[in-house]
């Protein structure tokens, strides 16, 4: 039995997902959920994760949501097959990326999934970017880069000198934030701007890319 | 070479102190003063460029990010002390699950309390109130999600005790004790029983007593 992902195409965390199936060529089917009719707030659609979010991984018995934990889990169970994002028989690489990958959790996320929301969230509902939650954040996501300059100075990606899990938690909201107006904060960092050419021209990055056209004119 | 763990005396780093203690792992800690802002001296950041806590030493490994670090060493000595991760890779995605939800579902709205209601005073800044009340809703909604999720098992990821639910007692202590909030708990009758169980675990009596809190 194939596994089943509730999400949508153009979702960030659905994409984060699809992107870590695609590396682990696995098979699977996705699961349209219509978020514009509540679908996932619906008592169905709560029954497989009470916060009403998507996406939803379903395989045989086993229901799991949170994009990440939904990742990490199919990297493990398809480690044989496709790339190696975990590092499974490199205890002290597979240490690295899993910092890496809460660093991505707990300072990236935070600093830039705002500044995506205003762009492209906030329009929908009728409203105009919110430019002092855009600045602040936009602050915050400089100091992080920052770092992340520093460290790329010195290893081609996030965890070591090999493309992980860690730097593919980055692609979803990082592409949708270089279509807005403030791409440059990834493309002045040199090593920033060149690990993300890299992270963002593989393969199975572009399989998820493709669906990813939210706010784009049909 | 003994592990290391800096920072012992604030919450994140003991979700590391609590599993190495669950693992059986000797370990040493090391003060770091955030008052004092040891945490931004060069010397801390060369270890933690983000300056955080906790940093842990294993060997030549350094590691940050409590979350992972605590990952790391269920792993690495999964066949020792109690079984934090489940048996089998289902179970485990079900811990990491319902530990992805502590830390994006749960800890943003904790976290923020802890600080406007425990450490803002001492950084000489205003409480705000509009802030406080804020976080306290978000929280009570979450809560009202694991009462009903702890009404049909009895820890987060199952009927085994796990990383999922250790990774709240740091906290969730501070929510019932010196912040005064214990009601939030104590109204919610699964969360509650969930809570004196995981809470008195040996394992944070230990915690508590080698590394007191700041407050």
């Amino acid at each position: 039995m194939a596994l089943k992902l509730h999400g949508v195409a153009m979702s960030t965390c659905t994409a984060r997902v699809l992107t870590c199936l695609h590396e682990k060529e696995a098979e699977f089917e996705l699961v349209p959920v219509n978020l514009f009719a509540g679908e996932h707030k619906q008592p169905a659609f709560l029954a497989k994760n009470p916060f009403g979010q998507i996406p939803v991984l379903e395989d045989g018995d086993l229901t799991l949501f949170e994009s990440r934990a939904i990742s990490a889990y199919v990297a493990e169970k398809f480690k044989e097959t496709g790339y190696d994002l975990i590092r499974h028989q490199n205890p002290k690489e597979a240490a690295q990326v899993k910092v890496w990958m809460e660093v991505e959790s707990q300072q990236y996320h935070p600093a830039i999934s705002p500044i995506v929301y205003q762009f492209f969230v906030a329009p929908l509902h009728g409203k105009t970017p919110d430019e002092a939650i855009i600045n602040e954040n936009l602050e915050k996501l400089g100091k992080v880069l920052d770092i992340y300059e520093e460290k790329l100075s010195r290893s081609k990606y996030l965890a070591g000198d090999f493309y992980s899990l860690a730097d593919l938690f980055h692609l979803s909201y990082t592409y949708y934030f270089m279509k807005t107006p403030r791409a440059n904060l990834i493309n002045d960092r040199p090593h920033v701007k060149a690990w993300w050419e890299d992270i963002s021209s593989r393969p199975a990055f572009l399989k998820v890319a493709s669906g990813m056209n939210f706010g784009e004119e049909k | 070479m003994v592990v290391k763990v800096y920072g012992p005396a604030y919450a994140s780093p003991k979700r590391v102190i609590l599993c190495l203690i669950e693992k059986g792992v000797e370990f040493e800690t090391v003060h770091v003063d955030l008052l004092k802002g040891e945490n931004r001296d060069p010397e801390f950041l060369k270890m933690q460029p983000f300056g955080s806590l906790p940093v842990t030493q294993d060997g030549d490994l350094t590691l940050f990010e409590s979350r992972a670090t605590m990952r790391y060493f269920a792993e690495k000595y999964k066949s020792q002390g109690t079984d934090l991760l489940g048996k089998t890779l289902e179970e485990k995605a079900l811990v990491d699950n319902w530990i992805d939800v502590e830390a994006t579902s749960f800890n943003p709205p904790i976290y923020a309390l802890t600080f406007q209601i425990l450490f803002a005073p001492a950084l000489g800044l205003t409480k705000d109130e509009k802030v406080i009340q804020e976080n306290e809703e978000k929280l009570a909604k979450v809560l009202d999600i694991y009462e009903e999720r702890l009404s049909k098992s009895k820890y987060l990821a199952g009927d085994f005790f796990s990383l999922a639910d250790l990774s709240h007692i740091p906290f969730t202590q501070y929510l019932v004790g010196p912040m005064g909030k214990e009601p939030m708990v104590k109204s919610r009758k699964h969360v509650s029983a969930w809570w004196d169980d995981i809470s008195s675990r040996p394992s944070w009596a230990k915690t508590l007593q080698i590394c007191p809190p700041p407050m």
